[in-house]
C-alpha cells in the first residue's frame, strides 16, 4: 500500500475496463446469485416462522427482540465464528448472509400479519373459514405488501453485504472492491462500487416494479 | 471442542492484554472512533432533518438519503476514502462519519414531521412562538425517532469500523484481519467476540438510552421491540 497518493493512477483506466470485461460479468453474475440465493432461502425459512410467532403471541416479543440483537452482529465477526467451521466457502458466506435476511423477514411477515384488521378477520371466520384457508386467503395476502417491502430491505441489504464476503473469497463485485484496495488501483475500485450500487438500484426498482403488478390491491 | 479451549487460551493469556496491540488499547479506539465519527455524523445530520421535519420541506430526499444509503457498500465507502486521504485512522473516521449520517437525517425528518398537528396547533394556541414550539414541543415529541437513528448509525459505524482494519488502522476489527490473515484461527474468533460483543452491548446501551428519554406521555403507547427494520451496512 502507498502512503503517498499516487497522482498518475486515474479513477478509470480505459485499458483495464477494455480487458477485463468478461471478469466484470463473472462477478456480477456471482453477486446476483450470492444475493438470489440469500433472499429465497431466507423467505422459505422467514415466512412459516413469522406465522408461526403471529400465532403464538408470547413467542413474538422474545423473538423479534433476540432478532434487533443478533441483527447487529457485524457480518465481518460472523464470518470468523463460521470460517473455523464451515472454511472459506459458498456455504459460509450463504449461511451469513441468510441469517440476515431471516432477521428482516420474520420482523416484516409478524408486522403484516399484524395489520390485518380485526373486522376482516372476523369477517373472514363469519363466513366459515377455516384457520388455514383464513391465513391462506386472507391474512398472508392482505400481510404481503408488508412482506415484499421486507424482501426489497433484504435484497438491497445483500447486496451491500455481499461485497463483505470478498474477504473470505465468495465476494462478486467486492472482489473488485478489495483488489483496488490490495494493488492500491483505483480503476476495479471504482467499477466494483458502481456496479454494486446500480444493482442495488435496478433490484429495488423491478421489485417495487413487481409489487405493483403483483398486489393491485396494495396500490 | 479443543478450538474454543484454543480460543479461550487466546483471552487467558495475558499477552494479549498489555500494551498497543492489548484487548484493553484496541477496544479503546474501536470505542473512541466510533463514538467521535456517529457524535460528528449527528451533529451534520439532526440541524439538516430537523429542519426539514419542522418546515416540511424536502420529505422525499430525507426519506430517499437513507434508500441510498443502504445501497452503498461501506466497504466500497471505506475503500474509496483510503483512495482519497490515505492509510489509517482519517480514511476509517471520514467514511464512518458518511456513512452514518443517513439514517440521522431520516429518523430526525420522520420524528418531527410526525408529531400530531392539534398538538403544534395547541401549542400556537397557548402564545408559544415557532423556536418555542420547535424546542418545547416538536423535538422532545421526535426524541424517540430521533434516538432510534443514533442507535442505527452507531451499530452501523461500530460493525463498518471492524472493516476499518483493512486500511491500516486499529480497533477490534485488527484480531479478525490479523488472525485470518496468519491463519491464528483462535485470535480471529476472539476478535470475532469481542466485536460482537461491542456491536451488541451498543445496541442494547442505546436502546435503553432511547427508552429513557421517551417523553412520560408517550410511554407504553408503543410495544414494539427494536428490530432490524433498518439499514445494515457491514
Amino acid at each position: 500500500m502507498n502512503l503517498f497518493l499516487d497522482a498518475s493512477d486515474p479513477w478509470i483506466r480505459v485499458s483495464y475496463l477494455q480487458n477485463h470485461l468478461t471478469d466484470f460479468e463473472t462477478d456480477l453474475v456471482e453477486h446476483v446469485e450470492l444475493t438470489l440465493i440469500a433472499v429465497l432461502a431466507g423467505l422459505l425459512i422467514a415466512l412459516p416462522l413469522g406465522v408461526l410467532i403471529y400465532r403464538r403471541r408470547g413467542l413474538r416479543n422474545p423473538v423479534l427482540g433476540i432478532s434487533g440483537v443478533l441483527y447487529s452482529i457485524p457480518s465481518l465477526a460472523l464470518f470468523a465464528f463460521l470460517i473455523p467451521y464451515s472454511g472459506l466457502t459458498y456455504l459460509t458466506a450463504e449461511i451469513g448472509l441468510v441469517g440476515y435476511t431471516i432477521l428482516i423477514l420474520i420482523r416484516n411477515t409478524v408486522v403484516g400479519l399484524e395489520a390485518v384488521p380485526a373486522d376482516v378477520r372476523d369477517a373472514a371466520r363469519g363466513m366459515g373459514y377455516r384457520p388455514l384457508k383464513q391465513l391462506l386467503w386472507v391474512e398472508l395476502p392482505l400481510a404481503l405488501p408488508s412482506i415484499f417491502a421486507g424482501v426489497r430491505i433484504a435484497t438491497v441489504t445483500t447486496i451491500g453485504l455481499v461485497t463483505v464476503t470478498a474477504l473470505i473469497g465468495e465476494g462478486g463485485l467486492g472482489r473488485l472492491i478489495l483488489e483496488g484496495l490490495i494493488r492500491d488501483f483505483k480503476t476495479p475500485l471504482v467499477v466494483g462500487t458502481v456496479l454494486s450500487i446500480l444493482l442495488a438500484a435496478v433490484a429495488d426498482l423491478s421489485l417495487a416494479g413487481v409489487q405493483r403488478l403483483a398486489m393491485p390491491w396494495a396500490r | 471442542m479443543s478450538f474454543l479451549v484454543k480460543v479461550t487460551a487466546w483471552f487467558l493469556d495475558p499477552v494479549h492484554w498489555h500494551g498497543g496491540a492489548g484487548v484493553p488499547n484496541r477496544l479503546l479506539e474501536h470505542v473512541l472512533m466510533s463514538g467521535a465519527a456517529t457524535l460528528v455524523a449527528a451533529l451534520i445530520a439532526l440541524p439538516i432533518g430537523v429542519a426539514l421535519g419542522h418546515f416540511g420541506r424536502g420529505g422525499n430526499a430525507a426519506i430517499n438519503i437513507s434508500n441510498v444509503g443502504r445501497a452503498i457498500p461501506s466497504f466500497a465507502v471505506l475503500v474509496l476514502a483510503f483512495e482519497v486521504v490515505g492509510i489509517g485512522a482519517p480514511p476509517a473516521f471520514i467514511a464512518l462519519t458518511l456513512l452514518a449520517i443517513p439514517p440521522i437525517v431520516t429518523n430526525s425528518y420522520v420524528g418531527v414531521r410526525e408529531v400530531n398537528p392539534d398538538v403544534k396547533d395547541a401549542a400556537r394556541g397557548m402564545g408559544m412562538r415557532e423556536r418555542k414550539i420547535l424546542f418545547a414541543v416538536e423535538l422532545p415529541l421526535a426524541v424517540p425517532l430521533i434516538m432510534a437513528g443514533i442507535r442505527t448509525s452507531a451499530v452501523q459505524v461500530v460493525a463498518t469500523a471492524t472493516l476499518a482494519a483493512l486500511v491500516a488502522w486499529g480497533g477490534l476489527g485488527r484480531y479478525i484481519i490479523d488472525g485470518f490473515a496468519q491463519q491464528d484461527y483462535a485470535q480471529m474468533f476472539a476478535g470475532a467476540v469481542l466485536v460482537a460483543a461491542l456491536a451488541v452491548v451498543t445496541e442494547l446501551a442505546l436502546g435503553a438510552v432511547e427508552f429513557m428519554l421517551v417523553p412520560r406521555g408517550l410511554r407504553g403507547s408503543r410495544g414494539t421491540p427494536a428490530g432490524p427494520s433498518q439499514a445494515k451496512a457491514a
